[in-house]
């Protein structure tokens, strides 16, 4: 009887602490609204590069993982109450996001770029510079900058909310633009078809299978692609600062994944291009 | 509980105050004419009048404002051509107009609602009393029946305005940054949503209580006891 009491009381103790423990299930959540790296198909299951990774890694990691959706807004918060274990919804590893939260290493990145109407008079706007990183700003780039932000002066941009490319847009863009803030990227690409907003601003892994596709055949990606400064370091899980344990579990995962050629393969899958973060 | 985002939030809400004042005075004044407008036609004997007046009010009381905001706004961006070649996509093209015109339709078809019930409610003998001293139709409704019917639907009007004032939070949702559209971009700002919503929740408190005030003072004003 004590035996058991005690037991009772060890698993009372491992539930409150809301700490993923060896063995459990790992609950890893998604956005499922984001293409290609996660969405619903039109059979209503999620699909995409991270759905394709998550299976890689858990088998890897020999974790047993389970995987569903919530909404982009507020996934920080829900992450924290403890209603999933890992965040895996193409989410950007950065400063202000590390210290709510921990992070795996980075399985992906993608330069962010803006995006026109094929008809819109910024169509035929080009620049030096193919990309700009903003960590450390060289003279080229920094003209191309300059170049693009009064291009874009007066200009209405959409961009999703709580987003690293709607920190970008304020730090860099803010009084010079319009921003409009959308819950969702599909929200914004109807916005964008229909002219409500001029510019739409998000990641190339997005963009890129979507110009493949009848709702993007219009769009047309102008100006450099941006890395780096307000982008953070490429694309990891996200767990709650007490699972760290299991996020170096994951870490390590997804080097051996990226070692063998298995994260490129994906990306290239989903993507078109490989993505993966050496 | 973190001090400076509250800090950060009271300012920051405040300034979209107005945003959502503007959005319920205006879509209740607009709503207010097209309500009268649908109370008349429901009232009329004509079908060709109060058909289309029920159909109305049928569907915008019977389909989720965010629906209808949702269809204005993303569904008239599907018929942009169209909607050009009539001269009328410059003001669709605009959130402010489809949150104005949503917040209009579906305010209009609830007070049309409690307009009639108050016109129904002014009793026949006083419409008798006004017809033997010669009024016309037009003194009757003016004189008699307008402003009995109002008074009858003051108090259930003054709920439609409070729940206006709530129904505006729909409009962050395409892309305008009222009360609500702030809330949630300090709350994906900070990855903390507690404390803006508890800001964002006591404006709203203190904008309907002020409503609440005005409009029991009203019904005070007008009610017989005390003139």
């Amino acid at each position: 009887m004590k035996k058991m009491l005690a037991t009772a009381a060890l698993t009372a103790v491992t539930l409150v602490s809301g700490a993923a423990q060896a063995g459990d299930i790992v609950r890893i959540a998604t956005e499922g609204a984001y293409p290609p790296w996660n969405a619903l198909n039109s059979a209503g299951t999620l699909e995409g590069f991270e759905i394709d990774l998550y299976k890689d890694l858990c088998l890897r990691a020999k974790l047993e993982c389970t995987m569903e959706q919530t909404p982009w807004e507020g996934i920080i918060p829900s992450l924290k109450a403890g209603k999933f274990d890992v965040i895996m919804a193409g989410m950007s590893i950065t400063d202000k996001r590390k210290k709510k939260i921990t992070f795996t290493r980075s399985y992906a990145a993608s330069p962010a770029v803006f995006v026109v109407d094929k008809k819109s008079a910024l169509a035929s706007f080009t620049v030096g510079a193919a990309k700009i990183s903003l960590a450390n700003l060289d003279e080229a780039e920094q003209k191309a900058l300059d170049a693009t932000i009064a291009a874009l002066k007066g200009k209405t941009i959409g961009v999703q909310k709580g987003t690293i490319h709607l920190n970008f847009l304020k730090e860099y863009l803010k009084s010079d633009i319009t921003i409009r803030t959308y819950a969702t990227q599909e929200q914004l690409d109807l916005d964008l078809q229909s002219g409500r907003v001029d510019v739409a601003f998000a990641a190339m892994s997005y963009w890129h299978p979507l110009f493949q596709k009848e709702e993007g055949k219009d769009f047309l990606a102008i100006g450099p692609g941006f890395s780096e400064g307000p982008f953070g370091a490429g694309v990891g899980l996200g767990l709650r600062k007490d699972d760290q344990a299991l996020a170096d579990k994951f870490s390590v995962a997804i080097n051996a994944a990226i070692a063998d050629g298995t994260v490129s393969k994906i990306a290239m899958k989903w993507f078109g291009f490989d993505a993966s973060t050496k | 509980m973190d001090i400076d985002i509250i800090k950060e939030s009271i300012p920051a809400i405040a300034q979209a105050l107005p945003v959502t004042i503007a959005l319920v005075s205006i879509s209740l004044f607009f709503g207010f004419f097209l309500a009268v407008i649908v109370a008349l036609s429901r009232l009329s004997r004509h079908n060709f009048l109060n058909k289309p007046a029920y159909i109305f009010v049928y569907i915008f009381r019977s389909t989720p404002l965010l629906i209808q905001m949702f269809l204005i706004y993303y569904g008239s961006g599907q018929f942009r051509d169209e909607l050009d070649s009539i001269g009328l996509w410059q003001f669709f093209k605009e959130p402010w107009f489809c949150a104005i015109l949503s917040l209009t339709l579906n305010t209009g078809a609830y007070t049309s609602e409690i307009i009639r019930g108050g016109i129904q409610s002014v009793s026949l003998g006083l419409l008798e009393a006004g017809k033997a001293c010669g009024m016309s139709t037009i003194q009757l409704f003016r004189r008699i029946t307008f402003p009995l019917a109002m008074r009858q639907a003051l108090p259930g009007y003054g709920n439609e305005v409070i729940l206006m004032v709530k129904s505006t939070s729909l409009a962050s949702t395409i892309t305008i940054m009222d009360m609500t559209g702030v809330y949630k971009e300090i709350s994906s700002d900070y990855f903390s949503p507690f404390e803006p919503l508890i800001i964002a929740g006591a404006f709203y408190l203190a904008l309907n209580y002020i409503i609440t005030i005005a409009v029991s003072s009203a019904e005070k004003r007008l009610s017989l006891e005390t003139r």
